[in-house]
């Protein structure tokens, strides 16, 4: 008779496949997952305490700090609120930057997960292809916001830059590009035999599940949810725009990369027509007044990130810094779900199911 | 040993020493509310209402002469509304005439904001008082439509926002209406007719696409009404098309409605249009007559439902969140909370199947927990709030309805203190268990500067 | 050359010059390593769309490895506390000195050969098989659980592909009708490049080496993504680079196997060529199985444990097996060889 006894496995804090400062303790019986305990917090920087102390327009760049990843996503739903409150009209010019960001941001978002969650498989080519038309966004960005990652680029009533010249042609230029690009992905990774067997069939839940874990984003969608903010509560201007809202029946981690990639198309697609209609002139700021000041009450709005949906709640009691700021971050909801997932898989599976919920840490620790 | 002894100690101390300034600061609180409350009229909710109209009132009178113009438009209009509404109800017409007159007066009197105050006050009860007796939810309608009004005109930028609310009950009148009555029909597209001359400019491109969606369920009568006003705002040429392109895309042409979409976005006309149009929509925007907020409805059902099946007394209060794009509102009473979530989960009309949001606040006066629910179902939102006690925050967990609950209560229990019974791992999940304080509550002070 | 001093008498002076042959030897060796580590670095930049090492050593970037296998033999010795001592600092030993030992038996032209074996194929996989043992060692004298299941992983991976490794390569054996690594050769002169007659004892043998070398995508006893980096996650500086030798020797030993059972070693592809002498011949055989190698580590994700050592078993065993059958029906109703 063979003594044996459960192993305790810390992952993380610094772990490669945990993409952050993220922590799980991991219940080992062999190689199978017996329990996995997550642990988060690494990165609570506090900025809702922050934020309390700080006047809006101030607020934001701690708004990039959360998804860094795609930040613009955030910057929007912190202005979007204060807007929604104050009920400020946005120049038309400014809500097609805002839109042309966001898309733009979003597909960045989601070349990076795709370019990780493959490196997470050990391979390593497509994380450089994905970097190089990440880059390109980047630059695109960089040269509306003057910033790379963090952008600090909406403002309550607009947007703080306007596109510089000739800016919309490379954007125009970038769209047929990356098509191109996507197609070269799915050669190389959606149809490799390996990937399909460490993805198909792995983490999957169902449609009950996800909305009883509050999942958002492709992670809802992958269960054939067919739910999109931009397209069924529309804000911005996103209702002018011809898309669809992918889904995929499978629930499992190739359905949301999938998703994803589908995404991105959607992302493209979108960001073609806000080319084509971008006016050519215009203000990019409305009206507001110097110190932005929300009526006395609360608002919850909540919009499609990259990741799901981002909520922004405030409290306003008149003054010019809100007196309750609180995010609701998507990743932070959408982890939970990975102890249940977890459980009975082999721990090669556990990078392949965390990859694929797709989470950033500075989004789940706020 | 001693050691831990001595942490005990300081930790003691640092909760003593934070109470203390807590109280202090609270009974502060608690004087300025106490003024504050003075004020307040026993109901609460429309005394808030009535606060928030007279001050906007305040500003727009502050805004002079346009704004004096509007509500003589205002007048206008809402006395030619409610003559052609008179066959339909009589009572409510005069009702409406009567307060656009003296809301004409109460801005004619321009920098008496005292008085203008007063007077809003007055005529928010009157008119919720005249039309309490002949119908309940038409009562509410003139009480939010005036509200609505002393925003638009405070604000002459929101114009396109006041359109929007206005078309909103246009829609509703039209899908209300129309089976009763056909002349009241005709009401509405009069109706349409003048807001679509009212608001020439080419920012309205999105908001007519938006009327227009809504519209094609309304059927022959929206598409009428949309290609009427197509051809109303034939001035600005780019608002035109958008329109028009609106109204196709209603009834199903994409391409070309697209097409059109691009050739509007380009016409360059669009700055100087909406220039110009910006002060003509100004003084005739306010004309509109305002409505209720269209969730209103939902959120008569979810009450009706809750008290029928939960009893009288299971709600605070309930109210249409106008900040907060109309979400409707439940106040729940705290030891209600936990069955009215319950309900709202499992109820067959409701059906709260996702929760989208949890987390406390504290407002120094009591805790709240604030919960966003979205039914799938229905596709429609609901907000569940309950006040807790500050000196004991405790409450329920949901996290047994929505697993999605599990970790915000977490993050509200470490960062405010909120104690969620009946949790299945309530912990410190950001801070960690050896956290000294509750940072997010108003008086909290660090244990440690230095961090 | 070799052969005549194996045969000659004992005594200082051979031993003197064995001594410094295989010193030499070694120093190839570890030229090898040096550039083989650069040109897999340089051809993955290539496929990657990046330039790889450009600093030092001119725009090739020729002096990067040198720089780093410095930087590694300068580094700190660590070895940690709770590690077993002797263990942890034998195990690197262990791993690397097979490496350098199958060398020895393999013929890279007629003459230039360090000990003809009649056993030569045996031999190789036998002495190869050595070097899990120092992998195991590393694995549990780290003291480390990620090492341990790494350990676990490279030790299975090893029994497993070890099998049809060995089973494909039978049937090699069987119509050369030697295991001498020499005589193989040989008999490709008659019958043409065994890669013709053994396409399937190819394919499988192809797979079990990428996996016996730990390569992608078999490199689960390193998967950096699950398990840090494996066996070696404790190990660093020179004992961290004896591991990381010793994979790339072995990479230049099973390459150069490879090119000697299927590619005709020294053999030119046509007799016309056969001016261009063999040691060309083999450095350009040797050259694309390499290249073919790094290829792979640029476009495979991982396996899965469980589904590794099912295609191991399950798959690459069976048709091993099958193969040696077809051989012999081959063998036995061709009458060619």
């Amino acid at each position: 008779m063979i003594r044996t006894e459960e192993v305790l496995l810390n992952v993380g804090p610094q772990h490669p496949s945990t993409h952050g400062v993220f922590r799980l303790v991991l219940t080992l019986d062999g190689e199978v997952i017996t329990n996995a305990e997550p642990v988060i917090g690494y990165l609570h920087r506090g900025t809702e305490k922050i934020a309390e102390n700080l006047q809006f327009t101030q607020i934001i760049p701690y708004t990039d700090r959360m998804d860094y990843v795609s930040a613009m996503t955030n910057n929007y739903v912190l202005v979007h609120a204060v807007e929604t409150m104050m009920g400020i009209e946005i120049p038309e010019r400014a809500e097609y930057l805002r839109v042309l960001a966001m898309e733009l941001n979003r597909v960045a978002s989601h070349l990076l997960w795709w370019g990780t969650y493959i490196l997470d498989f050990g391979a390593t080519s497509p994380l450089l292809y994905a970097f190089r038309e990440r880059e390109m966004i980047l630059n695109l960005l960089n040269e509306l916001s003057g910033a790379r990652l963090t952008f600090n680029y909406m403002r309550v009533g607009g947007v703080k830059w306007d596109a510089p010249e000739g800016w919309l042609e490379k954007v125009r230029d970038f769209v047929p590009y990356m098509r191109k690009m996507l197609d070269g992905y799915h050669q190389l990774v959606s149809g490799n035999e390996i990937f399909l067997s460490r993805t198909k069939n792995v983490g999957t839940y169902t449609k009950e599940d996800a909305l009883n874990y509050s999942l958002s984003g492709v992670n809802l969608r992958s269960t054939g949810v067919k739910w999109d903010l931009r397209k069924d509560e529309p804000y911005s201007i996103y209702d002018r725009f011809d898309f669809d809202v992918v889904t995929r029946d499978g629930g499992d981690a190739f359905a949301r990369y999938e998703c994803r990639l589908a995404e991105i198309e959607e992302s493209l697609k979108i960001i073609e027509q806000a080319v084509e209609q971008f006016p050519e002139e215009g203000p990019i700021m409305a009206k507001v007044p110097k110190i932005i000041k929300p009526p006395k009450g609360e608002a919850f709005v909540r919009i499609e990130g990259s990741r799901g949906e981002i909520g922004c709640y405030i409290a306003s009691d008149g003054k010019k810094e809100p007196y309750r700021l609180k995010f609701r971050r998507p990743s932070f909801y959408n982890l939970q779900i990975l102890p249940k997932l977890l459980k009975g898989q082999n721990i090669s599976n556990l990078i392949s199911i965390l990859g694929a919920i797709d989470i950033v840490l500075g989004e789940v620790d706020g | 040993m001693s050691g831990d002894k001595d942490l005990e100690r300081l930790k003691k101390e640092a909760v003593a020493k934070a109470k203390a300034e807590a109280a202090a600061k609270r009974k502060a609180k608690e004087l300025a509310a106490q003024g504050a409350s003075e004020e307040a009229p026993a109901d609460k909710s429309s005394g808030d209402t009535a606060d928030d109209l007279a001050k906007k009132k305040a500003e727009a009178v502050a805004k002079a002469k346009a704004a004096a113009a509007a509500k003589r438009k205002a007048k206008e209009l809402a006395a030619q509304g409610a003559n052609e509404e008179a066959p339909a109800d009589e009572s409510s017409g005069d009702t409406a005439d009567d307060l656009a007159k003296k809301k004409a007066e109460a801005v004619a009197k321009a920098k008496a904001a005292a008085a203008a105050k007063r007077k809003a006050k007055e005529l928010a009860e009157q008119g919720a008082s005249e039309e309490a007796p002949a119908d309940e939810s038409s009562g509410d309608t003139v009480d939010d439509l005036a509200k609505k009004k002393a925003a638009a005109v405070a604000k002459a930028k929101a114009a396109a926002a006041a359109k929007r609310k206005a078309k909103e009950l246009a829609e509703q009148g039209a899908s209300e209406e129309a089976p009763a009555d056909e002349s009241s029909g005709d009401t509405v597209d009069e109706l349409a007719k003048k807001k679509a001359a009212a608001v020439a400019k080419a920012k309205a491109a999105a908001a007519a696409k938006r009327k227009a969606m809504g519209q094609a369920e309304g059927g022959d009568e929206g598409d009428d009404l949309a290609k009427k006003k197509a051809a109303a705002v034939a001035k600005a040429k780019a608002a035109a098309a958008a329109k028009k392109k609106a109204a196709e895309g209603g009834s199903g042409s994409g391409d070309d409605a697209k097409a059109k979409a691009i050739a509007a976005a380009k016409a360059k006309a669009a700055a100087a249009a909406r220039a110009k149009a910006g002060k003509g929509a100004a003084t005739e925007e306010p004309t509109e007559p305002k409505q209720p907020s269209p969730n209103q409805k939902y959120l008569d059902k979810y009450v009706e439902i809750i008290k029928k099946h939960l009893g009288e007394e299971v709600l605070e209060d309930s109210y249409i969140n106008n900040l907060s794009k109309d979400v409707p509102t439940l106040v729940a009473k705290r030891e209600a909370y936990y069955k009215i979530a319950e309900f709202l989960k499992f109820n067959e009309s409701l059906g709260f199947d996702y929760l989208s949001e949890i987390h406390g606040s504290d407002f120094e006066t009591h805790m709240e927990v604030y919960a966003h629910l979205y039914s799938y179902k229905n596709k429609q939102s609901v907000a569940l709030k309950v006040k807790l006690d500050r000196e004991q925050p405790e409450i329920e967990s949901v996290a047994r309805l929505w697993a999605g609950a599990d970790w915000p209560e977490c993050e509200a229990y470490d960062l405010l203190g909120i104690r969620f019974t009946g949790h299945p791992n309530l912990r410190r999940i950001m801070l960690g268990e050896e956290w000294i304080g509750y940072p997010l509550r108003k008086d909290y002070e660090p244990y440690d500067v230095e961090v | 050359m070799v052969q005549d001093l194996l045969h000659s008498s004992p005594g200082l002076l051979n031993f003197g010059i064995f001594f410094l042959m295989a010193l030499t030897f070694l120093f190839v060796i570890l030229g090898f390593v040096t550039y083989a580590i650069l040109a897999e670095r340089k051809v993955l930049g290539f496929m990657q769309g990046r330039i790889g090492p450009n600093h030092l050593g001119g725009r090739w970037g020729l002096l990067q490895t040198v720089a780093d296998v410095l930087k590694l033999l300068v580094k700190e010795d660590l070895i940690p506390k709770a590690a077993d001592r002797p263990m942890f600092i034998i195990a690197p030993v262990i791993a690397f000195a097979p490496s350098f030992m199958v060398v020895a038996t393999i013929p890279f032209t007629d003459k230039l050969q360090f000990a003809d074996l009649n056993v030569g194929l045996l031999y190789y996989l036998a002495i190869s098989g050595i070097t899990v043992i120092g992998t195991l060692m590393a694995a549990w004298a780290s003291n480390n659980k990620y090492s341990l299941l790494g350990g676990m992983r490279a030790t299975a991976q090893m029994v497993s592909y070890e099998i049809p490794l060995v089973m494909s390569g039978l049937g090699i054996v069987l119509l050369t009708g030697s295991m001498n690594l020499n005589d193989i050769v040989a008999a490709q002169e008659a019958s043409g490049w065994y890669i013709l007659w053994q396409p399937i004892a190819f394919v499988v043998f192809f797979i079990a080496a990428m996996a016996e070398l730990y390569r992608v995508p078999f490199d689960l006893a390193e998967a950096e993504n699950e398990l840090v980096a494996g066996f070696h996650t404790e190990y660093s500086g020179f004992r961290w680079a004896m591991f990381m030798l010793a994979e790339y020797v072995y990479m230049f030993a099973m390459a150069s196997l490879m090119t000697v059972l299927f590619f005709g070693g020294w053999l030119p592809p046509f007799e016309f060529l056969s001016f261009i002498p063999g040691a060309v011949w083999f450095g350009l055989k040797f050259a694309v199985v390499t290249y073919i190698l790094y290829w792979f580590r640029a476009t495979f994700p991982r396996m899965r444990p469980d589904q590794l050592m099912e295609f191991a078993w399950k798959v690459l065993l069976p048709v091993a097996l099958a193969n040696i059958f077809l051989t012999a029906l081959l063998k036995e109703l061709l009458n060619i060889f």
